[in-house]
């Protein structure tokens, strides 16, 4: 083998598929975060008790800072005739928005219930366009949980709101994926740096910002759950830049090569813009490298970040992973993360008493997994990290390299320091 | 469809869950889609346990609904029993189950599994957690309890402490030791920590406890029929409720009703002078019927409050909650709607609140003073240390933790006389109370949270619209410390009202202080 060979990584390792219990959230979930980015917008759940009770124990004391998502709760004369459930549903969208006449977007949300007695959302999200628009906006997308896995819920959030973007010709630049705003600051700043003009981000943070679509699009994903929002984009004639996501000083630096290639930046613009940066993530990532280096790591599936977060740990932290799980596994959009990974176990979806059993047997010094698993992990021995904070807290891009290997690091930190050793 | 935003309660198979995970040796299986398995966390989170629920979900997709859902299931049951092996199972559907119509009861018992297979029926679309837990506890308790002979000693069996219960797990501790101190044993606690063999001796105790109505009366009512066994009615949380649950079991087993009250501190704390400014203070009461009842009772009674307001969110205890209220001369409210009880509790202008977790964050949102008195609860009221409500150590947390958030009495005179004072003005804010350490802006007072203030405010206005405030009676009113400033504002222009005065000077507001005084 010639050093030449391009590293292959994990492009040809075969795939555990698992079908069982799985310990996942649904896409509803995605709602949490969603709200908070787009500032216009109210999130409908139709469904049941269940749903609303699910929003409420993953969004904890969130539901109380003005929340802009509710739940149509289903009753038993909903049941009973479908054609009440559509007068009611509008019904209360007329209470909501004369109660909310600030919102501007509104998404029906349909839930596992709503999907399996085939509430046509659709026609009331048409049927309501026509009564308030074009002053709100409404759309429908599924988040339950027979069709979408936790992160899933926002790809299909965003994939129903392409086709109602705005037609154009010119050419731009489109990052795709919900971003906190601190760091959608820094990925506009960075690519403005290197000359890259027309920038636009989808979802924006208000409706009026919404982004242009058309044939000379070019757009970039900046998370790796986003698969039927680039279809859907593609299917606009836009055309999609092919990269590692933004995770770490390597992935960031990939992530800003590929586009600054697409654009047609100069080299040494490209390096005279991120070199300070990089040496800054390096560093910050450095100081948790240490406590990272060496340990072995197993991911229970989740969000399907799972992939691209383990790469930046085992190259970036030098730890070891020994087995990924991701709930879905998009092969088109994680080519260019799996020859970058390290050769380990893949698995895809979930059967969760057979994956505690090989982890059981495994002993890895850091599990990454759902709230349901880690106390009884942890009282189990084993040292863990909750998967759902890495949706929650700013990690993409140069300035959080630190804060995301540092997510990782703190359970170990804390382990040891909790045995009187710290390390 | 009725637009949601806060639940106090969850669906039933999350009651289900609660008794399930309460127990040991029962295994659950719950036919459910893919992400119902986020209940799992409220037990592993909320209340710390260091294990996975004993639920198995079937976790089906829309790709299975097309095909064979019931052999999803079939094979989740089988699966569950071969690894976990539990002494009596479980099966039931979640909501989206329960439309796809597979019957989980008659599916399980084609298995021929080598225990106990208990279905459950929970309308998802109408009862809620609550129902859930009470109706397992049930099911259970008909398909395992066995005919048998009463204990020789006297015994009582203590029912309807669950996983997830506000202090269940210090309630059923302390009630534990009181029956023992009067000779009484306890023959078995369910659902919490029992197993199906303990449920199969239930009718050896010669009465039962019933602590939570909410989740234990079907099962005691039962009891109470099938196997002869009369059940307590009294509720022992504050002091008085439990020396009257200690004469109703006395008179149950037939024993002395003399209990040492050594360490009974509630009295005493109450009638010190020290505790005299809580005279009359304006509580607001709301939680499940059982506590929200019992915290009237203390409230009134044994701490001298005056209560302004009482409800609960359970309607199926919406009767004897009526009947309650009555007695207080409040009407109950009966919702599950916290925007109502929010609206209930801006109209009461109360001092205090005594709720659930949705009542802190109105109560914080309206700067009033709160403490937690039932489920719904979050992660802080699962505390590491002791803390029953019920028996005599309960009354001492019930005082403790009422009074706490108060502005203490001393302070408040202090707030009152040095009210100009840099270091005293209102918006300071007790010490106690973090967060609020904003200094006083050099011109005019701040007005603390101004929200529920502007709607007490606008409230009032609306009553009196034709008063009018001279600026002077206006600058006096703002002296008037924050937490009582509303109710200065509607009393003397509810007082004006009456004696038909229109413009409301420094002197009318001193009357009405006077004809309000208490």
């Amino acid at each position: 083998m010639s050093l030449d060979t391009p590293p292959t990584g994990c492009l040809h390792t075969p795939v555990l598929r698992e079908r069982g219990q799985r310990e996942v959230f649904c896409g509803l979930t995605g709602i949490i975060w969603l709200h908070r980015k787009m500032q216009d917008a109210f999130f409908l759940v139709v469904g049941s008790r269940t749903c609303a009770h699910l929003l409420q124990s993953a969004a904890g004391v969130m539901i109380f800072a003005e929340p802009r998502f509710g739940t149509a709760i289903l009753e038993e004369k909903d049941l009973a005739g479908l054609a009440d459930a559509h007068v009611e549903l509008e019904r209360e969208v007329e209470r909501l928005l004369s109660r909310r006449p600030d919102i501007r977007q509104l998404f029906l949300v349909g839930s596992c219930p709503s999907e399996v007695i085939k509430l046509d959302l659709s026609r009331t999200a048409e049927r309501l366009n026509a009564r308030h628009g074009p002053s709100v906006r409404v759309y429908n997308y599924s988040g339950s949980g027979i069709e979408t896995t936790f992160t899933q819920g926002e790809d299909a959030c965003l994939a129903a709101m392409v086709p109602g973007l705005a037609e154009t010709q010119d050419e731009n630049l489109l990052v795709v994926g919900a971003l906190p705003d601190v760091v959608e600051d820094q990925c506009l700043s960075l690519l403005t740096r290197m000359g890259i003009r027309n920038v636009a981000f989808l979802p924006s943070r208000r409706a009026s910002d919404a982004p242009k679509v058309g044939e000379n699009t070019r757009f970039i994903l900046t998370q790796p759950f986003l698969a039927d929002t680039a279809h859907a984009l593609e299917r606009r004639g836009a055309q999609r830049i092919v990269a590692p996501f933004p995770f770490g000083e390597e992935g960031t630096t990939d992530w800003l090569r590929a586009v600054a290639k697409a654009q047609g930046v100069m080299l040494e613009t490209f390096d005279a813009v991120t070199a300070a940066p990089r040496a800054r993530a390096r560093k910050a990532v450095a100081a948790h490298a240490e406590t990272l280096r060496g340990k072995t790591l197993f991911m229970f599936p989740d969000s399907q970040l799972e992939i691209p977060l383990a790469r930046f740990l085992a190259r970036e932290c030098g730890m070891l992973p020994v087995e990924v799980g991701t709930p879905y596994l998009h092969r088109g959009l994680m080519e260019p993360e799996l020859a970058l990974l390290p050769q380990t176990m893949l698995s895809e979806g979930q059967d969760v008493d057979l994956q505690l059993d090989r982890h059981a047997a495994l002993k890895p010094d850091l599990t990454v997994c759902g709230l349901g698993l880690a106390n009884p992990l942890e009282a189990a021995g084993h040292a863990t990290k909750w998967a759902i904070e890495l949706v929650f807290t700013p990690v993409h891009f140069y300035e959080q390299a630190g804060d995301l290997a540092g997510l990782f690091s703190r359970p170990l930190r804390r382990r040891a320091l909790l045995r009187g050793a710290a390390e | 469809m009725k637009l949601t935003l806060w639940t106090y309660e969850g669906p039933p198979h999350v009651g289900a869950m609660r008794v399930a995970t309460a127990m040991k040796g029962v295994h659950y299986v719950l036919h459910a889609p893919q992400g119902d398995t986020y209940a799992d966390l409220l037990f592993t989170m909320i209340e710390r346990r260091n294990h996975r629920p004993p639920v198995t979900f079937t976790t089906f997709q829309a790709s299975d609904l097309g095909a064979d859902t019931a052999t999803l299931f079939k094979r989740a049951a089988q699966g569950a029993y071969d690894r976990f092996q539990p002494q009596a199972m479980i099966v039931g559907a979640s909501c989206t189950a329960e439309l796809i119509q597979d019957d989980p009861g008659g599916l399980a018992s084609t298995l021929g599994l080598p225990c106990p297979v208990v279905p459950l029926d929970l309308p998802s679309y109408s009862r809620k957690e609550n129902f859930g837990a009470d109706e397992t506890l049930l099911a259970l308790t008909r398909a395992l309890a066995q005919p048998c002979d009463r204990t020789e000693n006297i015994t009582c069996n203590i029912l309807g402490a669950t996983a997830l219960g506000f202090r269940h797990r210090d309630d059923v501790a302390e009630i534990t030791s009181l029956l023992l101190q009067m000779g009484i044993a306890v023959n078995v606690a369910a659902p919490l920590d029992a197993t199906p063999a303990d449920l199969a001796r239930l009718p050896a105790a010669h009465f039962n406890v019933l602590l939570y109505p909410e989740t234990g009366e079907s099962t005691a009512r039962w009891l109470e029929k099938t196997h002869a066994q009369p059940f307590t009615k009294t509720i022992p949380i504050g002091a008085h409720a439990t020396r009257d649950f200690i004469a109703e079991v006395a008179a149950l087993a037939g024993v002395s009703p003399t209990v040492d009250e050594a360490n009974l501190r509630l009295p005493w704390w109450s009638a010190s002078v020290d505790s005299t400014y809580l005279t009359g203070k304006r509580v607001f009461i709301f939680g499940d019927a059982t506590h929200a009842m019992a915290a009237a009772r203390v409230a009134r009674d044994e701490i001298g409050f005056d209560v302004v307001g009482l409800g609960c969110y359970n309607r199926e205890f919406a009767r004897p909650m009526r009947a309650a209220a009555k007695e207080y001369g409040v009407e109950a409210l009966i919702s599950d709607d916290y925007l109502e009880v929010e609206a209930a509790i801006i109209a009461a202008a109360p001092e205090l609140i005594l709720g659930t977790q949705m009542e802190r964050h109105i109560a914080k949102r309206l700067g009033i003073a709160c403490a937690v008195i039932s489920a719904p609860v979050h992660v802080q009221d699962f505390p590491a240390r002791y803390s029953p409500q019920m028996g005599f150590e309960g009354a001492n947390v019930l005082f403790d933790t009422w009074i706490h958030p108060l502005v203490m009495g001393l302070e408040e005179h202090l707030l009152t006389m040095f009210r100009e004072d840099f270091e005293f003005h209102d918006a300071a804010g007790p010490s106690h109370h973090g967060g609020k350490a904003t200094p006083a802006p050099a011109q005019q007072i701040l007005e603390p949270t101004p929200d529920a203030a502007t709607q007490m405010i606008e409230a009032a206005q609306a009553l009196a619209h034709a008063l009018h405030w001279l600026p002077d009676a206006e600058r006096e009113l703002k002296k008037i410390p924050f937490f009582v400033r509303a109710k200065a504002r509607r009393n003397t222009e509810k007082y004006a009202a009456e004696k038909g005065v229109t413009q409301i000077t420094i002197e009318t507001l001193y009357e009405a202080k006077a004809h309000y005084a208490r």
